[in-house]
C-alpha cells in the first residue's frame, strides 16, 4: 500500500504542490529519502519558474500524477554528502535541473546523453528507481543522486542562473548538436520567452547574427536594445516575411503552442535547420515540399546531459550570461502561473525559495 | 507575333510522345530541337525511364503543367554531334541526361555543384529555356543539352537498366550520403518498395548497411529479401512487427508520396535519427513534437542531386553492379505503363525502348 507523501520518506520537506488539473499550488508537506551513499543534499535557495511546470501543473501533456511539486531549475548550497561523493563538500553552491536518474548503462548513458535515456527520471512527476514519486524545486530541500547534480560556478548568481538549468541547456544543446556555433551564420529565434531570450544571448556568444521571430511588435526595442538582437521580424508582416524569405541558415523554434511551421521554413535557406524545442499538445503540420525543394530539415531536442549542461553553466560564467528575470515569493506563484500562461513575464519568474517559503 | 510552332521553332526535326492536356494521354507529337550549340552535346536516345514524376506532371498534378509536354528524364543515348567549345565528349560516347538541363551557373548553389537547388533551374521538360521555347524531355527520339549537364555512361553499366539511375537513383543516393546514412553497419530503413525505394535498398546495401524494407504490402517480402538483398522487411500495419522494431534504425529513407503517418516512422528511429523524405506529399503531414524531442530526431528532404554527384552516383553503380529492376516497354505501351504505374503494378521501373520503338513520323 503506498504510503502518504509525509511519510514515505525519513527526512521532512516542504514545498508547494499543485493537486488538480486547474492547476493551482498551496502548501505540501512531503518527505525526502535519506541522503544515500553517492547523494547529495541541496537546501534550495532559487527555483526558477519553467513553461513545463505550468504544462504538467495542468495536466496539459496527459501524463500528470497529482499531487505533483514542479520546479527543475534548482540553485542552492550543499548541506550533506554520502561517503561516496567527491565532486562536492558541504557548502558548494550547486544545481539540479530536469532530470534526477537514468540506467546508467544504455548507449545514451554512456555517451553522456541521460536526458535521452529510456529509464530517465525527471525531477518531479517521475518515478524514482525506488518506487517512490520525485517531487521538483518549488521547495526547501532535494536529496539528489551525485551525478544528476551540477557545480554552480561562483560567479554565476545564483537567481539568475537558475533558469540555465532548463532554459539554458534547452537551447545551448540543439545549438551545439546543429551546428549554430559558426560564426557569421543567420540564427532566427522564434518565440521571445524564457528560452528565445537566453538563445539570442548564446547566439551573439557564439558570433551569430540573430533575428528574433515574434507574433507582435511589442518586444522589438528590448530584443535588439537589451538582447543583443541584430533584428527583430514580426510573423503578421507580410512585406517584412516576404523579405527575410531563405536568408537564415538556423531557427530555433522555442513557441510551446501550435504554430504553423510554413512561414518559419520559408525563412532558411538551403540546407537549413529548424530545431523546434517546445513541446505543444497537440502535432504541428508539417508540409514536406519546403523540406524538399530546398533539403531543409526539421529536428527536436530535449534539454542536454549532465556534462553538457555542466560546460553550459561554465560557459555561461565565462561569457556572463545570465537569464533576465522577475524574482517572486513562494506565495505569488499562483498569479505568475497566469501571467506566464499570458507570456507576460520578462522572461523567466525566479522564486526566491530560501527567503519566502515558510512553513506554516 | 504568332508564336511558331513545336515543329518549326527550331531547325532539327524530332520526334516524341506528348500529352496535350490533363487527362495525361500520350500520343505522337512532331517537334523539333535546337541545332548543337557551341557547348551542347546532341543524342540519339536509346532508353527512356518512366518516372513517377512523368505521371504527376503530364496529369498536371502539381499545377504547373504547360502542354503539350513531352516527358522523360532518366535518357540514355549515343552521341552525334559536339559543339566546338565540347572538352568531355565525342561522337559516339555513351551519355545519359537526368533532371536538369541548365542553371545559372554563379548562384552559391551552382558554385556549390548543387545545380538541383538553383532558383533558376531549368527540367528537362515543361521549363522556359533560355531561349524562350519549352523544354522536352526523353520520350522522344533526340536530346540536345548544354555539356555542363549530360552525364557520362561507364561501360559496364547496361543503358536500359542504369537509365532509372539518372533520377531514381541519385534521388536515393544524394540524401544517404548528405544526413550520413553511408557508414558500414547502420541500420536503414526503406519505405515503400517502387522505383524509389528499390535503388534505395542496393545503394544502402552497397555503402554496408543493414537495410530494413517497410511496406505496406506484404507480397512483396520474399523480393525484398531475396531478390533486392534486404535484410528485414515490416509490414507497417502490423503492430507487432513495428512494436518489436522501435527505436532500432539510423536513418528511413521515406519514398511514399502519399499522405501518410509519420508518428510510427519516428518510432522507428534510434536517438539522433534521421527521417528523410524524398517523396513528396501534396498536404502536410502531421508532426507529433514529443517523439522528435524525445529522441532529438529530425525529419529531412531532398530532391535529386547536382551533376557532380550524379556522375559519382553513377560510376558508384557501376563499380557495384547496381541497376534498376525494370521492365522493357515499346512506346505504344506507354498510356497503358501509366495506368499500371499509377497502382504500383511494376517491378520496379518501366524503360521505353525507344531505339527500337518509336519511328519518326
Amino acid at each position: 500500500m503506498a504510503k502518504n507523501p509525509e511519510e514515505e520518506h525519513p527526512v521532512k520537506a516542504f514545498g508547494w504542490a499543485a493537486r488538480d488539473s486547474s492547476g493551482v499550488l498551496s502548501p505540501f508537506h512531503f518527505s525526502r529519502r535519506e541522503n544515500g551513499d553517492d547523494d547529495v543534499t541541496v537546501k534550495i535557495f532559487y527555483c526558477g519558474v519553467c513553461h513545463s511546470d505550468l504544462h504538467v501543473a495542468k495536466n496539459e501533456w496527459g501524463f500528470t500524477n497529482y499531487p505533483i511539486v514542479p520546479g527543475h531549475e534548482i540553485v542552492g548550497i550543499v548541506t550533506k554528502v554520502g561517503k561516496q561523493v567527491q565532486k562536492f563538500r558541504v557548502g558548494d553552491k550547486v544545481g539540479v535541473g530536469v532530470l534526477v536518474g537514468s540506467c546508467k548503462s544504455c548507449e545514451g548513458c554512456q555517451q553522456d546523453l541521460e536526458n535521452y535515456c529510456p529509464q530517465l527520471v525527471f525531477t518531479y512527476n517521475s518515478i524514482d528507481c525506488d518506487g517512490t514519486k520525485t517531487y521538483g524545486g518549488y521547495s526547501d530541500v532535494i536529496v539528489v543522486h551525485q551525478r544528476y547534480v551540477l557545480r554552480f560556478p561562483d560567479n554565476l548568481p545564483s537567481d539568475a542562473g537558475a533558469p540555465l538549468l532548463c532554459a539554458g541547456i534547452t537551447v545551448y544543446s540543439p545549438m551545439k548538436y546543429y551546428g549554430m556555433t559558426e560564426p557569421g551564420k543567420h540564427l532566427g529565434v522564434a518565440g521571445l520567452g524564457g528560452l528565445g531570450h537566453v538563445a539570442v544571448k548564446f547566439g551573439k556568444a557564439f558570433g551569430l547574427k540573430v533575428t528574433v521571430i515574434s507574433g507582435s511588435q511589442s518586444k522589438e526595442v528590448e530584443a535588439i536594445n537589451r538582447l543583443g538582437a541584430d533584428s527583430f521580424l514580426v510573423t503578421s508582416d507580410p512585406a517584412k516575411m516576404k523579405a527575410a524569405i531563405g536568408t537564415m541558415d538556423f531557427i530555433i523554434d522555442t513557441i510551446s503552442a501550435v504554430h504553423p511551421l510554413l512561414p518559419l521554413l520559408s525563412l532558411l535557406r538551403l540546407n537549413g535547420k529548424l530545431v523546434t524545442v517546445g513541446l505543444p499538445n497537440k502535432p504541428l503540420e508539417l508540409p514536406i515540399f519546403p523540406l524538399v525543394l530546398g533539403r531543409k530539415l526539421i529536428g527536436g531536442s530535449d534539454a542536454g546531459g549532465m556534462k553538457e549542461t555542466q560546460e553550459m553553466l561554465d560557459f555561461c560564467a565565462k561569457n556572463n550570461i545570465t537569464a533576465d528575470i522577475e524574482l517572486i515569493k513562494m506565495d505569488e506563484i499562483n498569479k505568475a502561473m497566469e501571467r506566464l500562461a499570458k507570456s507576460d513575464v520578462r522572461y523567466r519568474f525566479v522564486i526566491d525559495v530560501g527567503n519566502s517559503l515558510s512553513h506554516p | 507575333m504568332a508564336r511558331k510552332s513545336p515543329e518549326t521553332e527550331h531547325p532539327v526535326t524530332a520526334v516524341g510522345w506528348a500529352a496535350r492536356d490533363s487527362s495525361g494521354v500520350l500520343s505522337p507529337f512532331n517537334f523539333s530541337r535546337r541545332a548543337t550549340g557551341d557547348e551542347d552535346v546532341m543524342f540519339k536516345v536509346l532508353f527512356c525511364g518512366i518516372c513517377h514524376s512523368d505521371l504527376h506532371s503530364i496529369k498536371n498534378e502539381w499545377g504547373f503543367s504547360t502542354y503539350p509536354l513531352v516527358p522523360g528524364h532518366e535518357i540514355v543515348g549515343v552521341v552525334t554531334e559536339v559543339g566546338s567549345k565540347v572538352k568531355n565528349f565525342k561522337i559516339g560516347d555513351k551519355v545519359g541526361v537526368g533532371c536538369m538541363v541548365g542553371s545559372c551557373h554563379s548562384c552559391d548553389n551552382c558554385t556549390n555543384n548543387l545545380e538541383n537547388y538553383c532558383p533558376q533551374v531549368k527540367l528537362t521538360y515543361g521549363s522556359t529555356y533560355y531561349d524562350g521555347t519549352t523544354t522536352h524531355g526523353g520520350y522522344s527520339d533526340l536530346m540536345v543539352a548544354n555539356e555542363s549537364f549530360v552525364i557520362r555512361m561507364p561501360d559496364n553499366l547496361p543503358l536500359d537498366a542504369g537509365a532509372p539511375l539518372l533520377c531514381a537513383g541519385i534521388t536515393v543516393y544524394s540524401p544517404l550520403k548528405y544526413y550520413g546514412l553511408d557508414k558500414p553497419g547502420m541500420h536503414v530503413g526503406v519505405v515503400g518498395l517502387g522505383g524509389l525505394g528499390h535503388v534505395a535498398v542496393k545503394f544502402a546495401k552497397a555503402f554496408g548497411a543493414k537495410v530494413t524494407v517497410i511496406s505496406t504490402s506484404p507480397n512483396k517480402k520474399d523480393e525484398a529479401i531475396q531478390h533486392l538483398g534486404a535484410d528485414s522487411f515490416l509490414v507497417s500495419h502490423d503492430q507487432d512487427q513495428m512494436k518489436a522494431a522501435l527505436g532500432t534504425m539510423d536513418g528511413i529513407i521515406d519514398t511514399v508520396s502519399a499522405v501518410h503517418p509519420l508518428l510510427p516512422l519516428l518510432g522507428l528511429l534510434t536517438t539522433n535519427g534521421k527521417l528523410v523524405m524524398v517523396g513528396a506529399p501534396d498536404k502536410p503531414l502531421e508532426l507529433p513534437a514529443f517523439p522528435l524531442l524525445m529522441g532529438r530526431k529530425t525529419i529531412g528532404g531532398s530532391m535529386i542531386g547536382g551533376i557532380k554527384e550524379t556522375q559519382e552516383m553513377i560510376d558508384f553503380a557501376a563499380k557495384h553492379n547496381i541497376k534498376a529492376e525494370i521492365e522493357v516497354i515499346p512506346i505504344d505501351y506507354v498510356n497503358t505503363a501509366m495506368e499500371r504505374l499509377l497502382k504500383a503494378d511494376v517491378r520496379y521501373r518501366f524503360v521505353i525502348d525507344i531505339a527500337n520503338t518509336l519511328k519518326a513520323a
